[in-house]
């Protein structure tokens, strides 16, 4: 492919910190690589900001490579940006052409603060966490893994609903901000598994409840979640919890 | 001090099941007052907390991401080793080790590795019951593939995010662990400094990262996953962040550093494209199980790679080992690489790269699934399909990644790959219990020195990251902290915290004071350049004093001209930056150091001066066979030397052919 060289107009939220309220700035970037990264992209004017004394955007990012979910941009109006199944650390900018003028933002939910410029509290994921998304097996009582065949298909759904990457784009992409896939692909890998069994009623249940604690909107089937979602879990999740809470509410109501 | 690594007496398949019988315990009553902090929350750090959480210990966990779930480790693509023999393919604990041993070309200690070995069948067992979803077959069981350096099928992988599924599964544990109250977490802290009273490490100083407060925090003993340092090449694998301060302050602290100048390079990375460049990324090494490596056989062939005929491509690994062919060690197949490119046979725009070719592997699994089909034969359109739906499932992500970056599809032209900063073998200094040289100071994971030797196989990191935390430290920790039960906690106001503080403050404020016109991104840059170049895949004599010479003048220009904007007190990532590059000038010249005290090749330490006449790296077993472990010492560091006993495992010239 063609390499080219293009100058944009990037407007970036700047927010000092959660307290001070936040604003566009507007920044011009010249001889940008189509072969650079949109972070690299940022790299290169983040260093001339410093040389100009100004102060650098903050945004969050560590792998580069679309995994550890760190990265976390709302670009034009889509959360990771415009190509389809990709974090924003990915996007490259080959997407984009001379001339544009580019939107970037943070994530935009009630439950995940600014705390600078494009970071963004996520904390309320690993609470989620906390609240059920895990097997209680402590270290050493494990049998052997072999001990239970698992059905392939089995397996293979469960290992695409662990897939999530924790980046927050489905909610931020979400117009109500529920976290519903989220949540949904954690509970689905577990309960598609034998060893998920014993919990799988008091998972869902609490899973859900911290969710709705933390101040996650509701879903209203938009599904925007699983368009925006770099790794592509499915809304097939967020039917399977559903299903798994109404059964988990009914058996403990049967049990009273 | 002499180093003393506490190898227990016996054979080697007796060491670890004696030491657990007859190790100091800690009753419960007593692990519930004693307080462990755990500096990093990778594979190594969130297995160790979450174990330890669970025997009752009280335990403090820090990260500098913001969720302990996107630890570098997530990154980690092809697979765990573990000596099952699932695959009844003769494989054996005794195997696993022996291939650790040889892989690592002799530079590790024996019982480490046996240990390792011995625990790895237990990390699948515990990772399958957190839910970890392995790849499977049909039959529903474990499926497995090969990785380099090996002859067995002993890799456990979920697609091509392995790490990523390991790490969510000790995340899981840990978040347990938090939300009974045993674990408290610290995210997006970063450890500065450890606190050592009486001669024992007794707590670290952290920055908050978004406050840019400095905290203190106590702990009976302090264990440092902290991962590798790679990014002292400025290119690398690794996730920008990871870097050496932890274990760097740790070293001026009186922790031995071990073989820092064992690196590895990685030979499957997707090739620098511009100056632009931020980090490289890794192509999966079980790529190499079904691609094949090739030049041109004429330099400067410019013709596109789908138009040189099969008669004119050099698939050089096979040629140079045909035993091992593609699946030889890293080392060896990066420095092949790296042979060709110099060579002139390069391709690419930079012309340093080679193919990665799955044209044949799309073609033989075309067939295999035509005769599950019952068919004989069909068109190669058909073929080619059903091949590529195979290479999907087993490489799809890789695939997708390479195509993301380079906008080549690699089902249809051959992947471009070049060697890259990847790994470190080196690290602090550890004994058996894998404590450092300071008491109660405690290094798991790719942090310490311990079991690769000169060079890492693939798929051993994941395995000895969860092996460390899971099944080693429970038993090791126990038998320092027994003696610990009457050391109450000791109040974070006592002068040794306020004098650590202090020190960490003043540093901060002398960075922040420089005002210079240098970024921290420029410094970091000039610094990987020199380590690329003269501490990288080949070194010599001349190149490393020359680094030396840069690296010192560098040090004294990023302290008196670099420029970092904004505030201590606020969030500020240039900052945070400042200080990492800062510990990784210092580090450079200690790798640089020991590369030069190390006159043989042996693994990722390629001198120049010392090859076979083939090429291979000649390694001085009578004169070398040593652990270097560096002291941090006033008027410059000081060499110790672990020597290498090898009962089991007879040293021999490592062969691949
Ligand atoms: C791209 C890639 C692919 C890989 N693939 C494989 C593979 O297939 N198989 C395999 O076996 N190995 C693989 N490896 C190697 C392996 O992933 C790593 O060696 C391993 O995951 C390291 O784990 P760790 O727990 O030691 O460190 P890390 O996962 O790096 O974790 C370090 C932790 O320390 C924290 N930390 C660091 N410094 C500080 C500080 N100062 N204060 C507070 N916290 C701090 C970080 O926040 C993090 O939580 C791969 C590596 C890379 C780069
Ligand atoms: S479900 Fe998708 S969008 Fe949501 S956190 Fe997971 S990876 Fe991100
Ligand atoms: S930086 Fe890790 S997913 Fe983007």
């Amino acid at each position: 492919m063609e390499h080219y060289n293009m100058d944009l107009t990037l407007k970036v939220w700047k927010q000092n910190n959660s307290k001070t309220k936040g604003r566009f700035e507007t920044y011009e970037v010249k001889g940008i690589s189509s072969e650079m990264s949109f972070l690299e992209m940022f790299d290169v004017l983040n260093e001339r900001l410093i040389s100009e004394d100004k102060d650098p955007i903050a945004f969050d990012h560590d792998c580069r490579e679309g995994i550890c979910g760190m990265c976390s941009m709302y670009v034009n109006g889509r959360a990771h940006g415009p190509w389809e199944k990709n974090t924003v650390c990915q996007l490259h900018m080959r997407a984009f052409k001379s001339g544009e003028t580019i939107v970037v933002e943070p994530w935009r939910s009630a439950a995940f603060p600014v705390i600078k410029d494009l970071v963004v509290d996520r904390d309320a994921f690993d609470r989620i966490i906390q609240a059920g998304g895990y097997i209680s097996v402590n270290t050493g009582n494990a049998v052997d893994a072999n001990t239970l065949p698992i059905e392939k298909y089995r397996a293979d759904e469960s290992f695409f609903a662990a897939s999530c990457i924790g980046c927050g784009a489905c909610v931020a992409a979400c117009p109500n901000g529920s976290a519903m896939l989220f949540v949904s692909a954690k509970v689905s890998q577990l309960a598609l598994l034998p060893q998920g069994e014993p919990e799988r009623k008091t998972r869902v249940l609490n899973m859900v409840a911290q969710m709705d604690k933390e101040g996650f909107g509701n879903c209203s089937n938009v599904y925007a979640c699983e368009a925006e979602c770099p790794k592509g879990v499915s809304v097939a999740n967020i039917a399977r919890m559903n299903r798994e809470y109404l059964s988990a509410g009914l058996s403990d109501e049967a049990s009273i | 001090m002499s180093l003393d690594s506490k190898i227990p007496e016996g054979d080697l398949e007796v060491k670890w099941r004696d030491y657990k019988s007859h190790v100091k315990l800690v009753n419960p009553s007593n692990k519930r007052k004693l307080e462990v902090i755990v500096v990093g929350t990778g594979l190594a750090g969130a297995s160790a907390a979450a174990a330890l959480g669970e025997l009752g210990y009280k335990v403090k966990a820090f990260c500098f991401q913001d969720s302990p779930r996107r630890a570098h480790s997530i990154s980690a693509q092809g697979g765990i080793n573990a000596a099952k023999n699932y695959q009844n393919d003769g494989d054996s604990v005794f195997r696993l080790f022996y291939d650790t041993v040889k892989g690592g070309d002799y530079r590790s200690r024996e019982a480490n590795v046996y240990r390792l070995a011995e625990v790895s069948a237990s990390i699948i067992d515990q990772c399958v019951a957190q839910g970890v979803p392995f790849a499977r077959e049909y039959g529903g069981l474990l499926s497995n593939r090969s990785f380099g350096g090996t002859q067995v099928q002993r890799t456990f992988y979920a697609a091509g995010q392995t790490g990523q599924q390991l790490l969510l599964g000790a995340y899981s544990a840990l978040e347990r662990q938090v939300a009974l109250g045993n674990v408290k977490m610290y995210s997006r802290h970063e450890m500065l400094d450890v606190v050592m009273i009486d001669g024992k490490a007794r707590g670290i100083i952290a920055r908050d990262l978004i406050t840019g407060e400095l905290e203190r925090y106590f702990g009976h003993s302090v264990l440092l996953c902290t991962g590798g340092y790679a990014n002292v090449f400025y290119l690398s694998t690794n996730a920008m962040g990871c870097n050496v301060t932890a274990s760097w302050k740790a070293h001026k602290k009186g922790a031995y550093f071990g073989n820092p100048c064992f690196t590895q390079i990685h030979p499957t990375c997707i090739p620098v494209s511009g100056d632009h460049q931020s980090k490289l990324t890794l192509m999966s090494e079980s790529l190499r199980n079904d691609g094949r490596i090739w030049v041109p056989k004429k330099q400067g062939d410019n013709r596109k790679p789908t138009d040189i005929p099969e008669t004119e491509r050099d698939y050089y690994l096979e040629r140079r080992y045909p035993a091992f062919g593609n699946l030889v060690p890293r080392d060896v197949a990066s420095r092949a690489s790296k042979e060709r490119c110099d060579e002139g046979y390069g391709v690419g725009t930079t012309k340093m790269a080679v193919y990665l070719d799955f044209t044949d592997a799309i073609k033989r699994y075309g067939m295999i699934e035509l005769g599950k089909q019952g068919l004989e034969t069909a068109d190669d359109k058909t073929i080619e399909k059903l091949g590529k739906a195979v290479i999907t499932e087993k490489y799809g992500n890789l695939f997708e990644m390479y195509e993301k970056i380079t906008s080549e599809n690699p089902y249809e032209i051959p992947m471009r790959i070049y060697p890259a900063a990847h790994y470190t073998m080196g690290g602090l200094w550890v004994d058996y219990e894998l404590m450092t040289t300071i008491p109660g100071l405690y290094c798991l994971g790719e942090a310490n020195f311990s079991d690769h030797g000169a060079n890492r196989l693939g798929a051993s990191a994941l395995m000895q990251g969860l092996a460390d935390g899971y099944f080693v430290i429970p038993y090791t920790l126990g038998n320092y902290l027994a003696d610990e039960i009457r050391t109450a906690t000791i109040p974070t106001t006592h002068p040794a915290f306020e004098d650590t503080e202090n020190a960490v403050r003043i540093r901060i404020e002398k960075l922040m004071n420089i005002k210079g016109s240098e970024s921290v991104e420029s410094f970091h840059k000039r610094l990987g350049k020199i380590m690329w170049d003269k501490c990288g895949m080949a070194r010599n004599e001349k190149g490393l004093q020359s680094a030396i010479e840069e690296l010192r003048a560098l040090r004294t220009e990023f302290w008196s001209n670099v420029r970092i904007p904004g505030e201590i007190n606020e969030m500020n990532p240039e900052l945070d930056k400042a200080g990492r590059v800062a510990d990784f000038i210092e580090l450079g010249e200690l790798m640089c150091m020991d590369a030069l005290d190390r006159k043989e090749s042996c693994g990722g330490h390629f001198r120049e001066e010392m090859q076979t006449e083939e090429g291979e790296a000649k390694r001085d077993d009578a004169n070398y066979s040593y652990v270097s472990a560096w002291e941090y010492a006033e008027g410059g560091e000081k060499l110790h030397k672990e020597e290498l006993a090898f009962d089991v495992v007879k040293p021999t010239q490592r062969s691949y052919k």
